[in-house]
């Protein structure tokens, strides 16, 4: 039965389509347009206004709000880093809810750009043996620690060197972003990635409007369409406007740490020469950002 | 304009047959219709209706792609022994080796596209229209050599049959050079495709120097036993000719490159479960399952068991060169390395994922019907492909049967014509 209907409604849309392509084949241009785009980093400063402009009227279209949609480039001589302390996060997962929120992931299919892992304090760091679905009614359970795993931000990044159409590269600060209207969708850099930091758009992504954060970038927190790759930007929209990542801010142990590596007086670097710190899968040359530590 | 009689020639071919052709060419066609429909659903929804996910991110689409790639290799590396070991129809059995690298080549490249998220996005991989990322992506350099591939058998296999059409000597200076070409060819696509996994130090269980070599020698089981089943069945319907000893040599060589493979395989295990290592989940969730999961256990075992029964009936010459045990043979080897590339190669790559994390997958309805829609439209090609070649070459048909046919059916248009002239 039920596939009678979808063959029913394949006939139904190819015969829309085709009326509409007849029909709007006038308006249709902007589809064209977008289709016809070029990767973001080989575009002229003009034609990314345009773009992003565009953007901006389409956002206000569909969710009835103002939007602010931003392109801005790196900071000149910031390079950010992030440092996790594993002796205070408690695994209550308000990062990853922040995120989703602040960066407009998919509600339904659910995108987490933060996995949070329990593992057992007797096997230490052990992926084998650690758990994401863990479902406590408190948090830290006895014997367990949390390790957060979000993009490592690799100064030498596996995903961008697989990348077959190069949609996805490091910018000048470090942080590694995708372009979401260039990506399409092969998933190699999902393969690449030693961190599972990288999530696909396996169906259509929705967001609820009265959820939806308005200040956007356009490599970062603007949403998604399907078929393509997200990961964390470390908040772009935010860092390069002098912020913090949300995940920094709503942290409620203070575990989370962020900051330039090329500024002496950050608190990273602070954290850096004064604690004893490690990265993630440290024998793959991957060369994190993101270092974890035990501040107590 | 040659060129286009020679087409049209041959369009003529393709539409006329047996029963037992169109009933074939129905059946093909039903099945396209019910995989299009799969692949619709998943065009408009999304990936999301296969079963994969963040954690097991490639599958069963990417596993078949690997599989045809071989099949592509393997079709036309069989042209080394018929040159080596001198068996008669060489020219045969390079035009049906091509024939064949040529649909696998284009079922590869359709089992990307329906992979890819944005397929009409293709484009952006394109040198000059796009940023293709060459030399640093092995997927640039796999779509490189496939496409290269592709051309070039395309190109000799069409101007072999154009030149027997029109009863003409082919140009030997042309041919041989690409023929020879394409050997490396056909060695360098398996290979780069083996490279595209092998070099994600990510992924463990692909990280083996041995899965170049392990992917060549199961390509050497599974590629010619398509040609072994073909060869029998144009000897039985055509003129074809092809000895006895040409067919159980061809057997003899599978039988060497299932033992190279037996043995990189069992030199990879003894060396995962000697040492130990964490790196043994891969496997042991493959060939065992882990705590609960022993979904693909069964992909495994049934790919393990396949393959030996094959190599013992290849390795006794009593059973190899029994026509019955040996097709049951060939139909068992290639099933193995079907499901081994299928399932069990792709599968623990991803499982426990690099977080440790174990999402179970197993293919959904839509990834079975829309592999089945490429297949069945791959072999349709070949199906049409074949019929044009085997009517070329076998039945002689050429193009002064078509003249003839010509000023015949003009014969009779100028006589009809004639008539309301002459009456008045």
């Amino acid at each position: 039965m039920k596939n009678e209907n979808s063959r029913r409604s394949f006939l139904k849309n190819i015969a829309l389509a085709s009326f509409a392509t007849l029909a709007l084949s006038g308006c249709d241009m902007k589809a064209l347009e977008e289709f016809l785009q070029q990767n973001f980093r080989t575009l002229s400063k003009k034609e990314k206004n345009k773009i992003i402009k565009n953007l901006a009227i389409d956002y206000k279209k569909k969710y009835g709000k103002e939007f602010n949609v931003s392109d801005k480039p790196a900071l000149e001589g910031t390079l950010f880093g992030y440092a996790l302390d594993l002796a205070r996060c408690v695994g209550c997962r308000r990062c990853v809810y922040a995120c989703v929120k602040e960066n407009n992931q998919s509600r339904e299919p659910q995108v987490h750009w933060i996995d949070v892992l329990q593992m057992e304090k007797e096997k230490g760091i052990d992926f084998a043996h650690s758990t994401s679905q863990y479902n406590p009614e408190k948090v830290p359970s006895e014997g367990h620690f949390y390790l957060p795993v979000a993009c490592q931000q690799c100064s030498n990044p596996q995903c961008t060197t697989v990348c077959p159409v190069k949609a996805t590269w490091q910018e000048p600060d470090g942080i590694v972003v995708v372009d979401y209207n260039w990506c399409i969708g092969c998933r190699y850099c999902m393969a690449a990635c030693p961190y599972g930091a990288r999530h696909f758009n396996w169906g259509e992504p929705t967001i609820p409007v009265e959820e939806i954060n308005t200040e956007m970038h356009y490599l970062g927190n603007r949403p998604r369409m399907k078929g393509v790759v997200e990961k964390c930007t470390f908040c772009i929209q935010r860092v390069r406007e002098g912020k913090y990542p949300s995940c920094v801010e709503i942290c409620p142990v203070g575990a989370r740490k962020f900051g330039n590596l090329l500024d002496p007086e950050s608190e990273i670097r602070y954290i850096l020469e004064n604690k004893r710190v490690l990265v993630l899968k440290q024998e793959l040359n991957t060369q994190p950002k993101f270092y974890y530590f035990f501040g107590i | 304009m040659n060129f286009i009689r020679f087409i049209r020639g041959s369009v003529k071919i393709m539409l006329h047959g047996s029963n037992v052709y169109y009933a074939w060419l129905i059946f093909l066609l039903l099945l396209i219709l019910w995989g299009g429909f799969g692949y619709y659903d998943q065009l408009r929804d999304g990936l999301i209706r296969t079963h994969m996910r963040d954690s097991v991110s490639w599958a069963f689409y990417i596993g078949n792609f690997t599989f045809l790639v071989g099949v592509a290799a393997a079709a036309i590396m069989l042209v080394i022994p018929a040159y080596i070991y001198n068996w008669k129809p060489i020219k045969e059995i390079v035009i049906f080796g091509e024939l064949l690298a040529v649909c696998a080549v284009i079922m590869c490249i359709s089992f990307i596209v329906v992979d890819i998220g944005n397929p009409v996005r293709f484009w952006h991989m394109l040198p000059i229209v796009g940023t293709m990322n060459f030399p640093s992506s092995m997927l640039s350099w796999d779509f490189f050599v496939l496409s290269i591939y592709l051309l070039i058998n395309l190109f000799v296999v069409t101007y072999l049959l154009y030149c027997i059409f029109y009863k003409k000597e082919y140009n030997k200076s042309i041919v041989l050079p690409l023929v020879l070409f394409s050997i490396p060819m056909a060695v360098a696509i398996h290979t780069v495709t083996a490279f595209l996994y092998n070099a994600l130090p990510a992924r463990i269980f692909w990280n083996s120097a041995l899965l170049a070599p392990r992917f060549l020698a199961s390509a050497f089981c599974s590629g010619p036993a398509i040609l072994l089943i073909l060869f029998q069945i144009l000897r039985k319907t055509t003129k074809f000719e092809i000895k006895d000893e040409a067919i159980w040599r061809i057997a003899e060589l599978m039988v060497y490159a299932m033992f190279i493979y037996l043995f990189f395989s069992v030199a990879e295990l003894f060396k995962e479960f000697y040492s130990g290592t964490e790196h043994i989940l891969y496997w042991q969730y493959l060939l065992f399952g882990i705590g609960d999961n022993h979904e693909i256990v069964v992909y495994s075992w049934s790919s393990i068991i396949m393959g030996f029964i094959a190599f013992v009936l290849f390795l006794f010459p009593q059973t190899r060169k029994n026509f019955i045990t040996l097709n049951i043979g060939t139909v068992l080897i290639y099933a193995s390395v079907y499901v081994e590339k299928g399932i069990a190669l792709i599968i623990p790559g991803f499982t426990p994922d690099v977080l440790g994390q174990i999402y179970v997958y197993t293919p959904s309805m839509t990834e079975i019907r829309t592999a089945a829609m490429i297949f069945s439209a791959g072999f349709l090609l070949f199906t049409l492909l074949s019929k044009v070649a085997i009517a070329i070459i076998f039945e002689d048909y050429n193009i002064d049967i078509l003249n003839k046919k010509a000023r015949k059916s003009n014969r009779e248009a100028v006589s009809e014509f004639d008539h309301p002239f002459i009456s008045p």
